[in-house]
């Protein structure tokens, strides 16, 4: 019911676009720094322990970058980072509305006739689903050269078998795959707080506790779904 | 002209309000008065539609609010005021951009057009200067004033004034009173205010409506009131020593 008041036409579009770019900066730029910092080490580390665990002569010198690269794309920086921004950006999401419901801040908007659910809550929705494509490409990247400047700066492995791994094989429907799990990452991560945080009831303990659910909410719905795609589009 | 005709509304077990009948006069201060939780604020929630009622109408002008569509209540809701007892100030918004803000959705005004309105609801409420203040930098009243900017931005035909007075020092509480009452009048806009304060309903009150356990025990005006008889409001009236004595004072002068 709520997605379907959300959906609704809103007021005047060139308001709504402002606001879209306010969430895409808020939400999405406002995340870069994070986002680099997880997938630089989440790189640097999964290249440490494929190349710390493979000690037979019989594996390839490539494997590692290959590993690497594959878990990075496929899992890691689509999955792990929609779980960190379910954190960062949903808690925000449902903060924010939930401090709003509580303070008569939605009923001031809808005495005044403004479609609230459509005010607040599509902006954050358009701006995740633009702006975690991005982000998570930026991961793919930072993630796998943190494997190679392992690579450079360690004795497990040698740059240039790191590269020839993480060039080897390469099939882009792994990027497809990972870019299609983002899209609906981005919807779970803007919805589900914020539909805990519109439906708020009580004083800022309350909003505490709305904050919590869209964090456990949505990071569950995120495992799922990770399930359910990865099921559906590479079995 | 706003009427209510025996509007019922329960929460869960809880019988709020039973078959409340008010008509609200066009043009004046209407009060709504009674003791926390006799219903005064499910009343307004209920005529602007935030509550929706479980019996009786909300007429706006002869026209079933129950019965409007969407796109009419939208429409209605353009010719309405409203100011929170917490002022419900946008926390991410300036002042300006908080009275700004109901012309920037629905109005076809230029941003010139919009400055000079927000500049003069602002003289107003004598909050002029206070554009580029935000909700944390302002004190209750100041927020409160700024909520009554926002409710004037658009000139309704309609204003809700929600517990205006609480937690404002008495010379504050008397300004914003005053602002009402003189809004309402300089515009001809029908003001419902809900209020336990008793400097307000002896200040501002032209047409009262004593709520007790949900239902109206009372109806008339500020002359009216201290020569009540009913026992339930006498007791609400003259719950302070101090409020009685400047009560007797004012029915002696007259």
């Amino acid at each position: 019911m709520l997605l379907g008041k959300v959906f609704s036409k809103p007021e005047k579009a060139s308001i709504y676009w402002n606001l879209v770019f306010d969430e895409i900066y808020i939400l999405g730029i406002g995340s870069l720094g994070i986002v680099s910092i997880i997938s630089l080490f989440m790189g640097a580390v999964i290249t440490i322990q494929t190349a710390a665990n493979i000690d037979s002569s019989w594996i390839p010198a490539y494997t590692v970058g290959y590993t690497t690269r594959e878990a990075v794309i496929k899992e890691f920086s689509s999955t792990i980072i929609a779980l960190i921004l379910a954190g960062k950006v949903g808690s925000n999401i449902a903060s924010k509305i939930g401090s709003m419901r509580v303070t008569e801040q939605i009923d001031a908007l809808e005495i005044m006739g403004v479609n609230a659910p459509t005010y607040l809550i599509l902006p954050k929705i358009i701006a995740m689903v633009f702006i975690l494509p991005f982000l998570v490409i930026i991961s793919m990247f930072l993630g796998v050269f943190a494997g190679y400047l392992v690579s450079m700066y360690s004795s497990l492995l040698d740059p240039a078998d790191y590269i020839v791994g993480i060039t080897y094989a390469f099939e882009p429907f792994s990027v497809v795959y990972a870019l299609i799990k983002t899209l609906l990452f981005a919807f779970i991560i803007s919805s589900v707080p914020a539909y805990h945080g519109y439906y708020t009831k009580g004083g800022a303990l309350e909003v505490g506790r709305s904050s919590t659910a869209g964090v456990v909410y949505s990071s569950v719905a995120i495992l799922l779904i990770n399930y359910v795609i990865t099921q559906l589009l590479l079995i | 002209m706003i009427e209510i005709i025996n509007i019922n509304k329960s929460f869960g077990d809880n019988h709020v309000l039973k078959d409340v009948s008010i008509v609200f006069d066009p043009g004046k201060s209407n009060l709504l008065i009674g003791a926390s939780g006799s219903g005064k604020t499910t009343i307004t929630k209920c005529i602007v539609g935030l509550h929706e009622v479980d019996t009786g109408q909300v007429l706006y002008d002869g026209k079933d609010f129950g019965k409007m569509n969407r796109k009419q209540r939208k429409e209605l809701r353009k010719e309405v005021g409203f100011m929170f007892q917490g002022s419900a100030l946008f926390d991410s918004m300036s002042s300006e951009e908080n009275v700004k803000f109901p012309m920037v959705m629905f109005s076809e005004m230029t941003k010139g057009e919009m400055l000079k309105r927000v500049d003069y609801c602002l003289e107003r409420v004598g909050m002029n200067g206070t554009n580029k203040l935000f909700p944390a930098e302002l004190s209750g009243g100041m927020k409160k004033r700024i909520g009554i900017a926002r409710a004037m931005a658009m000139n309704p035909k309609y204003m809700f004034c929600d517990e205006p007075n609480s937690g404002l020092d008495p010379q504050t509480s008397i300004l914003i009173d005053n602002l009402i009452k003189s809004i309402t009048e300089e515009f001809n806009i029908t003001t419902i205010v809900v209020t336990h304060d008793m400097n307000s309903v002896l200040e501002i009150g032209d047409k009262i409506s004593f709520l007790y356990n949900g239902e109206k025990y009372w109806e008339g005006t500020n002359q009216e009131i201290l020569n009540t008889t009913n026992t339930e409001l006498k007791h609400f009236v003259y719950a302070s020593k101090f409020v009685s004595e400047i009560a007797a004072a004012k029915v002696k002068s007259r």
